[in-house]
């Protein structure tokens, strides 16, 4: 079926769709920024009462900062202040950052905003998007906000590609709704490995993450784990490996239903 | 004892100005000529106190008829019954010698206030300017005639000497830095040494009347040491002889402080016709943003507050300030912080005049123009994105968390300004692991089943069962005795990992039996990541 699909098309688009398809099939991994390029709007979806939705957007967004090339004449030591957004629903339900738990070279780089509403988050998201002093930006939102729509997304979105300044939107207790993110994420917390010298102690932190969306990597679900540095990624399930071998039939068993 | 004065203090030259009668000559000067003329019958400057009027300054025909300042009025009635009265003036007086000050600067770089009727000026290496010391004095001298104001003034080394010269010595007096500099001043009053009158009387009654009794004593030996008991708790030098003795002599440094004027950059618009739309208010406002930038740019400074001052037809004034994270003067950003405060302005029947006024600026060096059009290109900068976000959201809302010294977690962290300088404090000793997230308010949690060792093996929390799997602890942190009661219980900290992976960081509050409650409660502070 999908032969006569692609037979049908013009060569040119035939083309396109190959070349799409090749760069889609590049699993996402850590320290891909040293090939890709950051990823600019990402969301990382979590439960309340669980902070791995934080550690998880922590831990992706200094995966990138370290692996991204520096460019010629930039400072080696990268001292650009973090922005942290929390609406006060999402202070309340999974607490504000804590100095002393930051990563070591994070703790004295951080400001943060508390907004009152979902607007107001918003905006100082984009502000900060736009600001070139900071390294990059996180926001926490609770609940599906009538102004977190799929607009409001694109807007962010394109604000952070425009300026480079990377996103990533901690989203609480939130529906899979529409949005422009360019990577979806739907985390939970994995029970950690044992340390190794006390192995009844809670070990590094450990997630498992599942991609559900991304614009250029098959989606895919991994158990990754962050110690103070770097940030390691597993293979979760062999079931998620056959989904995406058939990830282009995948790909139409989407597309049917929205052509109807 | 010779007096030894370090060189640096005897080549300073420092004229002192006393004004004797300054409210008195202020009140003549700032009439006209009804005022002169009254000024040749008894009259009295008075302020009201809670025992009736007293008098506060008093002409010469006033105290020829026993006026003196400090009397009450009733009892200078009784002297002289035609005596006449007009109020004082304090804050206008010291405004006076404000200006005054300034003015004092024709005759050297710096002067200071010597309040309430004296003034300080610095004319070291300045009299060959005027041709020596004495026509410098004759400068003043013939200055201040002509402005009716009645001075004496002396010139000495020291600001103390010169004080002493110009209130209780010869008029015009001049004082040389070398020879025996001490035995000038010997003859001087001890009320030259400008005391508290406490410290005159006590003074007065040791029998210590001039300063060559001082200065005699300290030659004979053991009498400094006396006086030095005596006022032993006394440490403010207008408490303390012997301070004022070695300020006098040169042998201690007097701090002064200098009078600077300064000006605020001030723009303002009147307007033709008053102004009741939004529209044509941003367009005013943008001028004046470019007026002040421009005033600004002149005297290489930013501002860091703003006021804008809206008057109103009916005779309202709306003032909208703003203050800034950090010195600027960038009209189009000094705009868009202001337009989201003129929402909620009333124009009523319209604004007719608007100033602005930069009550706080700060020096900031020229730079390439034209920011706001590179902002679309390279982003704004961290200023300017605090200063939005802080204009929307409130200045609580936008913060920085630094560390504090305390044991105490929800202690250790304060939050403040996020451009001010992060407070000096120790490294923080990594011994155990903190949470990522902390919760505003520990929240309790009910323990369903505990370990014999103490901990919970099971627990609810906001509706929610956690299965505890992995455990690490405790973790002891004894109240804060010095700052918190008794009563405080302490608490033991664990880090906990629950069936699905969760980690949490909760405290038992208080143990058993410690004496101070029931059975120890469990709380839930921190999110681990």
């Amino acid at each position: 079926m999908s032969h006569a699909d692609l037979s049908s098309l013009p060569i040119t688009a035939f083309e396109d769709v190959a070349a799409l398809s090749a760069r889609r099939s590049v699993r996402w991994r850590p320290g891909l920024a040293a090939v890709q390029g950051a990823a600019h709007h990402t969301e990382v979806f979590t439960a309340s009462g669980d902070a791995a939705g934080a550690g998880v957007a922590l831990a992706l967004a200094l995966d990138d900062l370290q692996h991204l090339p520096r460019a010629d004449g930039s400072e080696a030591d990268d001292r650009r202040n973090v922005l942290w957004v929390q609406t006060r629903d999402a202070a309340r339900l999974n607490g504000r950052p804590y100095r002393a738990g930051l990563p070591q070279g994070l703790q004295s780089r951080l400001i943060h905003v508390m907004a009152e509403k979902a607007e107001d988050a918003l905006f100082a998201l984009e502000e900060g998007l736009r600001c070139r002093d900071f390294a990059f930006v996180i926001g926490e939102m609770a609940g599906n906000a009538k102004a977190l729509d799929f607009t409001a997304s694109r807007r962010l979105t394109l604000t952070s590609e425009r300026h480079g300044i990377p996103l990533f939107l901690v989203r609480i207790d939130a529906a899979h709704d529409l949005s422009s993110a360019r990577m979806r994420w739907e985390v939970a917390s994995a029970p950690s490995a044992p340390p190794e010298w006390n192995a009844q102690a809670p070990g590094d932190p450990a997630w498992k993450a599942e991609l559900f969306r991304a614009r250029s990597h098959a989606p895919g679900t991994w158990t990754l784990s962050g110690g103070e540095t770097s940030l390691t990624a597993s293979k979760a399930r062999e079931d998620t490996d056959r989904a995406v071998a058939d990830w282009t039939a995948g790909l139409q068993h989407r597309r049917s239903p929205r052509a109807r | 004892m010779s007096a030894k004065t370090p060189d640096a203090v005897s080549s300073r030259r420092i004229l002192s100005i006393w004004l004797p009668a300054m409210a008195m000559d202020r009140w003549r000067n700032a009439g006209g000529d009804d005022r002169r003329a009254l000024d040749s019958r008894p009259l009295v400057l008075i302020a009201d106190t809670a025992h009736g009027p007293r008098i506060e300054a008093a002409n010469s025909a006033g105290m020829a008829a026993g006026a003196r300042r400090g009397m009450m009025l009733a009892d200078a009635r009784t002297l002289c019954p035609d005596i006449v009265t007009a109020p004082s003036d304090p804050a206008g007086d010291l405004a006076f010698l404000e200006k005054l000050a300034i003015w004092a600067r024709r005759w050297g770089p710096w002067s200071a206030m010597d309040a309430p009727d004296g003034l300080l000026v610095d004319v070291t290496a300045v009299p060959h300017l005027f041709g020596g010391e004495e026509k410098l004095v004759a400068d003043v001298e013939a200055a201040f005639a002509r402005r009716e104001l009645g001075l004496r003034c002396a010139i000495a080394p020291t600001a103390g000497a010169a004080w002493a010269l110009s209130h209780f010595g010869p008029q015009g007096a001049i004082l040389e830095g070398q020879g025996d500099f001490e035995a000038r001043l010997a003859d001087l009053p001890v009320a030259a040494l400008r005391l508290d009158d406490d410290v005159l009387t006590v003074l007065r009654r040791l029998g210590l009347k001039r300063l060559g009794d001082l200065t005699g004593i300290e030659n004979g030996g053991s009498g400094r040491d006396a006086i030095q008991r005596r006022f032993r708790n006394r440490k403010s030098p207008a408490a303390n002889p012997l301070i004022r003795l070695d300020q006098i002599l040169g042998r201690v440094p007097e701090p002064l402080l200098p009078v600077v004027p300064q000006h605020m950059p001030l723009v303002q618009r009147r307007l033709m016709e008053p102004i009741r739309h939004r529209q044509l208010l941003d367009k005013v406002v943008e001028d004046l943003a470019q007026d002040m930038a421009r005033e600004l740019e002149g005297r290489g400074e930013g501002a860091r507050r703003l006021e804008l001052g809206m008057w109103r037809v009916d005779g309202e004034v709306v003032v909208r300030r703003l203050e800034m994270a950090s010195a600027s003067r960038e009209a189009a950003h000094i705009c868009r912080l202001f337009a989201a405060r003129l929402d909620d302005v009333d124009a009523g029947f319209g604004i007719e005049m608007l100033r602005l006024r930069a009550s706080w600026s700060e020096p900031l060096a020229l730079e390439q123009g034209d920011i706001e059009a590179a902002v679309e290109t390279h982003g704004t900068s961290l200023s300017a994105c605090i200063d939005r976000l802080t204009v929307r959201l409130g200045a609580k809302a936008v913060s920085r968390p630094v560390a504090f010294a305390s044991h105490i977690p929800e202690r250790a962290q304060r939050w403040q300004p996020p451009l001010d300088p992060e407070p000096a404090s120790q490294g923080e000793l990594a011994f155990h692991k903190r949470p990522l997230k902390m919760l505003d308010k520990p929240e309790r949690i009910s323990v369903l089943y505990a370990t014999p060792d103490g901990y919970p093996k099971r627990f609810r929390w906001r509706g929610g069962v956690h299965e505890v799997t992995r455990v690490e602890g405790p973790e002891r942190i004894a109240p804060e005795w010095w700052r918190e009661r008794g009563s405080t219980r302490l608490r033991d900290y664990y880090r906990i990992e629950d069936d699905r992976g969760r980690r949490y960081w909760i405290y038992r509050l208080g143990i058993v039996g410690d004496g101070r409650g029931g059975a120890p409660d469990w709380y839930l502070q921190g999110l681990c990541a």
